[in-house]
């Protein structure tokens, strides 16, 4: 047991090396790492949110909506089909996952399967004889279109929160309809939640001035319109709604480029449209001249001017009640696209960076402190025994540094709390060991007898009691969330680090100190 | 030598005479405990009870009287200021906005407008803002933590020891975590997620020391086959008592620092733990011993019969 082979021992003094060239980085400011050759490791421990100061948002997204918006879709594609093909039907409309619409005359039937089926592709299509229609969308399916939906606005996200320049931001999606954001420095983070609470769904549509004012407060309107609000205070004259056509002539997806301008010393946003919707926008507007077109966005009409020529340059401007930021705003939404589903802040947490930073100082304090107050105590209670647990003590600080570098994990300041613990625990490592040694000893054994039998036996006590420790850790990091999880990682690596550094190393140590010094007698 | 030590070596304290009253004393704590968890209850913190908390460092001292009629004149409910660390920071509590994640949202900037226009100077050092359906799923994945643990205490403690050891250390573990929960109530400590890892660490703290208690009695059941349990239970724990003061010393030592620097949701958690340490050493043997005692009794030990040997070692 307490016999070495060559190997051995260069394996432990190579994974305290190793170690060591891990942790230093992290104890060194940023400016001498950065004068570290590139080849030399030297990754460092990233602070969590509670250390260096950010902002942690988490989204959820109404799912729902995504699905009853495709359903609304395919209610409307089948009244366009039906209404063309002259096929008579009643009760059209939604009830919960399913489309459904009677036909009048069963007669139709065979007519109409063909235009039903093509309305609702990828749907469930059941027509009974009766002329009793039912489509619906499958499980699966619908778990494709959330899915789809949830990976979109990841990226929506992603670019919007991008292209405000925040920098190293994390954007993670989290369980079904959960998106997490964190932005390290940013302390008030009301911009990026004002761009993240707006979908951007942005369309250009007719206005349907056929339809009288009136009719749009009585609600006797048209299926094919709807009234929208305009999104700022009406201006002299102009109406607080309008009636706009639900056919969409141009829709935000046709946009390749956005930018914040000025015209007349008014801030406006200009854009410039794809092939596509260069065409579209070109057709519509060359054989409506005259007529009223509105720039919706998020259900509300931004402006709606008058269509004067054709507009084919494929590019354009949006004139509103902008202000420079407004405007910035509106051009960066355009640009990133619009979000599928509507996301909602459920969760804020920001910290500034002050507290960070005061966090961390009493962090190391506590650490500092903590370390000399545990070492002091061992070396009184076990004298040179005592010196090698702390030596091993200091080792598993650094190996635990080294590991939370390698795995890139993020410490926070329940993390250093863990730290401070995993020095009690990793501590007790040593003193079952030297307690058992005592004993032999007392017992009256040699030296080499006493050591052997008091790391064999402590052994299985260490063992289970670390292991049901790790359980618990685990089931921490599972459940817990944020800055909980840094502690059950800290903990988790600390006792790791302390079966080798506690066990291993120290045998090792007191192997070598056997055979130079060769004592008759064990003072433990 | 010197050797700081403070128990003799050797010693022979008959802990087994006092196992009722250990018993007795636990059992009414932990009522008591159960009762207060009940009425006044927890200080339930944002994390399980969802709304706003913001820490924010006022340029002088902070005029609370001000900052109340500014607060509550926003209609977002009574607004509750408490001081904590210097004069200057003051930690403001409100409660869930009524109407969803958004009405939440609505608040906090309004808060955050009125606190920086109004109190020019002022910090926000830190804001958080739980809704409730994070709330509810932290509570609910909180419970499940706290379930799991104990399962998997007994069931590993089983899988090592005999059943006896398992159910004697979980219920040694049932009795720790509700007179923790006991100390919130009285203390007044805000129960959040970071109070909830504490608890999880006492109980891993906890069962460490039973560990090393029951492994010892598991040695010398094997070792000295003819002692009667009280006996070899005793004995146990007089040869680990020295270990046991040692480490939980070390580890109060450890975590001390950390409740005497540390501010808020950390300090908190650290003055929990050490409470924790007390408790789980303590129970390791006035609890865990005497019920492995009366549920061993004629068990772990089949009478005096058996061969009398002293020691089995070469």
């Amino acid at each position: 047991m307490m016999y070495f082979a060559r190997w051995k021992v260069t394996l432990i003094l190579a994974i305290l090396a190793l170690g060591t060239i891990f942790a230093i980085p992290n104890l060194l400011s940023s400016r001498i790492n950065a004068a570290i050759p590139s080849w030399l490791p030297h990754p460092t421990v990233s602070l969590g949110l509670d250390l260096q100061g950010g902002s942690y948002l988490l989204l959820a997204a109404d799912i729902d909506t995504v699905v009853r918006e495709r359903l609304t879709n395919v209610v409307d594609d089948i009244r366009t089909e039906l209404r063309k093909a002259n096929i008579g039907y009643t009760d059209l409309g939604i009830e919960g996952n399913t489309v459904k619409v009677k036909l009048r005359d069963s007669a139709s039937t065979e007519a109409a399967r063909p235009l039903l089926q093509s309305a609702t592709q990828g749907m469930d299509l059941k027509i009974g004889a009766d002329g009793a229609v039912a489509a619906s969308f499958s499980d699966a399916t619908v778990q494709s279109i959330v899915q789809g939906a949830m990976e979109k606005s990841v990226e929506i996200v992603r670019r919007r929160i991008d292209e405000t320049g925040t920098r190293e931001p994390t954007i993670q999606r989290q369980g079904a309809d959960r998106i997490l954001v964190q932005l390290p420095g940013i302390q008030d983070p009301e911009r990026v939640k004002e761009l993240l609470g707006k979908t951007a769904k942005m369309t250009f549509r007719f206005v349907d001035e056929s339809v009288l004012p009136e009719a749009a407060t009585t609600g006797a309107l048209p299926p094919t319109d709807e009234v929208l609000p305009l999104a700022s205070a009406p201006r002299g004259g102009e109406a607080s709604f309008y009636v706009v056509m639900k056919r969409v002539m141009v829709s935000g997806e046709n946009l390749t480029d956005a930018q914040a301008t000025y015209q007349d010393a008014q801030p406006v946003v200009s854009f410039k449209f794809d092939s596509i919707g260069g065409k579209r926008f070109c057709d519509a507007t060359k054989t409506n001249v005259g007529k009223l077109f509105a720039i919706v966005l998020d259900g509300k009409v931004i402006s709606a001017p008058v269509i004067r020529d054709a507009i084919c340059g494929g590019s354009g401007q949006i004139s509103g009640n902008f202000t420079i930021q407004s405007a910035q705003d509106l051009a960066l939404l355009l640009r990133a696209g619009a979000l599928p589903v509507p996301l909602k802040i459920i969760e804020e947490r920001s910290v500034g960076p002050d507290l960070g930073a005061d966090s961390i100082r009493a962090g190391i304090y506590a650490c500092a402190i903590g370390f000399a107050m545990v070492a002091t105590y061992m070396v009184l209670a076990y004298g040179l025994f005592g010196i090698f647990a702390d030596i091993a003590l200091m080792f598993n600080l650094i190996l635990t540094m080294a590991l939370l570098s390698l795995l890139s994990a993020t410490l926070t300041l329940p993390g250093i709390a863990g730290m401070l613990l995993t020095l009690g625990m990793s501590v007790d490592a040593n003193v079952l060991i030297n307690e058992r040694i005592r004993e032999e000893t007392k017992l009256g054994r040699s030296p080499i007898a006493a050591l052997d039998a008091g790391f064999r036996r402590a052994f299985s006590t260490i063992f289970d009691a670390n292991v049901t420790t790790l359980i618990k850790m685990a089931i921490l990091y599972v459940l817990g969330s944020g800055s909980v999880k840094g502690f059950a990682v800290t903990i988790s690596l600390g006792i790791c680090t302390s079966m080798f550094t506690a066990i291993v190393f120290v045998r090792w140590v007191i192997s070598v100190w056997l055979r130079r010094r060769r004592p008759a007698a064990l003072r433990v | 030598m010197f050797r700081l030590r403070f128990v003799r070596d050797n010693t022979k304290i008959e802990f087994m005479r006092g196992r009722i009253i250990g018993l007795v004393v636990s059992a009414v704590l932990s009522t008591a405990s159960i009762i207060l968890f009940f009425y006044p209850g927890l200080n339930y913190g944002i994390d399980f009870r969802g709304g706003i908390s913001i820490e924010a460092r006022t340029s002088g001292p902070a005029d609370f009287a001000a900052l109340r009629t500014q607060l509550n004149g926003l209609g977002l409910g009574e607004a509750q200021l408490q001081q904590f660390g210097s004069p200057q920071d003051v930690l403001i509590r409100l409660e869930r906005q009524a109407g969803g994640d958004e009405a939440q949202q609505k608040a906090v900037e309004k808060v955050r407008q009125v606190l920086l226009q109004k109190f020019p100077g002022t910090e926000l050092r830190q804001v958080e803002a739980v809704g409730a359906t994070v709330s509810g799923e932290l509570f609910r994945s909180g419970m499940l933590a706290l379930g799991l643990a104990l399962v998997a205490m007994l069931i590993y403690i089983w899988f090592r020891f005999e059943w006896q050891f398992g159910v004697g250390a979980v219920v040694t573990l049932i009795l720790d975590v509700t007179k923790t929960v006991g100390f919130f109530v009285i203390t007044g400590l805000q129960f959040n997620l970071t109070s909830l890892a504490a608890i999880l660490t006492i109980m891993g703290y906890s069962i460490n020391d039973k560990v090393v208690v029951y492994d010892r009695v598991r040695e010398n059941l094997r070792k000295y086959k003819a002692m009667p349990l009280r006996q070899l239970i005793d004995l146990s724990i007089n040869e680990t008592l020295n270990r046991t003061i040692n480490t939980s010393f070390t580890t109060f030592l450890a975590t001390m620092p950390l409740a005497l620097v540390a501010t808020g949701a950390v300090q908190e958690f650290a003055i929990v733990i050490l409470f924790g340490i007390v408790i789980g050493t303590s129970s390791s043997i006035f609890i865990a011993a005497p019920i492995l005692l009366f549920l061993g009794k004629n068990r772990l030990r089949r009478g005096p019969k058996a061969r009398a040997v002293v020691d089995d070692r070469p």
